[in-house]
């Protein structure tokens, strides 16, 4: 018993020592629609992450209202007919970066990289997997990806009204500059 | 060592796997609480026909085309009211993220109005509750009608009237808003003498949402001054209201009694009863545009 407590207590002081974790509180997430119809463009600057460079793990997490359209309208009807954003304050992300090996950290520049993880909207969660890219610069990771999502994926509704000036796909980018915590 | 094997194992998989909520416990340990804005109180700036709580958002442009038609009860010879109408048209723009104006004339006396709507609380909850959203209204009307005795001396400031307002509103739900709306009027120039120059009235109004696009209104406006000391019959606004949002633009479906499409207008001369069939159906149609863009950074590079 007192071994299995002495391991356990290595175990965790090993992964204490190695985790450097990285965190932002201004991130970036937009997406984008394109439609012959309409673009439709919200971008959130306030996003929220911390990255555990030591593991891979990562999450994200968004606050629904602080997502900015151009047209003030847009942004209303985001809130109270998609995405429910007093019911459903949050969206958030917990995932893994799969290739960690291939990131140097002690060397700056760009690496090819793919997160896989939970991808949480409207409390619906669904799994996802999407290729980016990670800078190590000195002092900063900055993390991007692009990848699309399906709006039916995550229950939001779009009456046949307004379904020609939706993309069925949203483009979806994420730039995220972490500094050391 | 097959102990310690299995003490690796049992040992290793919680630490690894809970990392992320680790990470998430992390992040909300490092972030501020949040003020959580109540939006969209009501869909439109106004309920039926008095201003709502809402505001344009800055740098939107909002172009109101409104129409109230003759009286249901004048018959099918008048196509119950349809063959008359009555029109404001309105240019409303919202400046800060705290003040809106706007411009209008309304066939009704053919008056031209102005009006200021500014906030002064937002209803929020989290790191600041306030249980209620409160704006202060005013505006001002200009009677450009010909005057009904040109023989007399007829002033300039006679054509003006005052309105006050305060909005004070509360969205219990997503669903259910509700308004209260004390009001102030002032008339430089009445009828007769028998007539106030101040108006006191307090309105209420809400709205349910039926679905998301669909809301149900009601308005209504109370007259505190004793209407028996007035020289012609007034009765209290009764307005009743759909919503319909579909994009860029909001319908308003509406009846009322009353036939001006401004506070000083339907506050304090309303002829139409509800009771005799004095019923205006109506509409107001919003679309917005957007003239300044806001400044969103594209990216934090």
């Amino acid at each position: 018993m007192k071994r299995i407590f002495v391991f356990f207590l290595l175990v965790n002081l090993a992964f204490a020592a190695n985790a450097q974790k990285y965190m932002t509180k201004s991130g970036y997430i937009g997406f984008f629609s394109h439609t012959s119809m309409e673009d439709i463009k919200g971008d959130n600057n306030q996003v929220a992450g911390v990255l555990d460079v030591s593991t891979g793990d990562m999450v994200l997490q968004a606050l629904v209202k602080s997502f900015h359209f151009e047209k003030a309208l847009m942004e209303e009807h985001f809130n109270e007919n998609y995405m429910e954003s007093e019911k459903f304050p949050k969206a958030s992300f917990k995932g893994k970066i799969t290739n960690l090996s291939s990131l140097n950290l002690s060397k700056n520049g760009t690496y090819d990289v793919t997160v896989e993880g939970d991808l949480t909207i409207r409390d619906v969660t669904k799994k996802v997997s999407a290729k980016g890219t990670v800078e190590v610069a000195t002092g900063s990771i900055t993390a991007n990806s692009k990848f699309p999502i399906v709006p039916e994926d995550f229950k939001i509704e779009i009456p046949g009204v307004v379904r020609e000036k939706i993309a069925k796909n949203l483009e979806v980018t994420v730039t995220m500059k972490y500094l050391p915590l | 060592m097959r102990r310690l094997a299995f003490a690796f194992i049992v040992l290793l998989i919680p630490v690894v796997l809970p990392a992320q909520d680790d990470l998430m416990n992390l992040l909300n340990a490092n972030s501020a609480p949040e003020i959580n804005y109540s939006t969209a109180t009501f869909k439109s700036t106004r309920i039926v026909n008095g201003h709502s709580i809402e505001r344009m958002a800055p740098g939107q442009l909002d172009v109101r085309i409104s129409h109230r038609f003759g009286t249901i009860n004048s018959g099918a010879y008048n196509f119950w009211g349809l063959d008359q109408s009555n029109i404001h048209l309105g240019l409303e723009y919202g400046i800060t993220k705290w003040l809106m104006a706007g411009i209008g004339r309304g066939s009704y006396q053919k008056t031209f109005d102005g009006f200021t709507k500014f906030s002064v609380l937002r209803q929020s909850t989290g790191a600041r509750v306030m249980p209620v959203s409160l704006s202060i209204f005013t505006s001002a009307a200009l009677v450009s009608q010909h005057w009904p005795d040109e023989t007399r001396t007829n002033y300039f400031s006679s054509r003006l009237a005052y309105t006050a307002q305060v909005l004070i509103a509360r969205k219990f739900s997503p669903g259910l808003s509700f308004q209260l709306t004390p009001s102030y009027i002032h008339r430089n120039l009445v009828s007769t003498e028998m007539d106030p120059n101040d108006i006191y009235s307090i309105g209420a109004g809400g709205r349910v949402k039926v679905s998301k696009r669909i809301s149900l209104n009601a308005e209504y406006y109370y007259m505190v001054n004793p209407k028996t000391y007035m020289s012609s019959q007034i009765y209290n606004p009764l307005s009743l209201g759909i919503d319909i949002e579909t994009g860029g633009h909001v319908f308003q479906l509406l009846f009322t009694n009353s036939l001006a499409m401004i506070e000083k207008g339907f506050i304090g001369e309303t002829a139409g009863s509800w009771k005799k069939g004095d019923i205006h159906f109506g509409f107001n149609l919003s679309r917005v545009f957007t003239l300044q863009k806001p400044q969103v950074r594209e990216n934090q590079k």
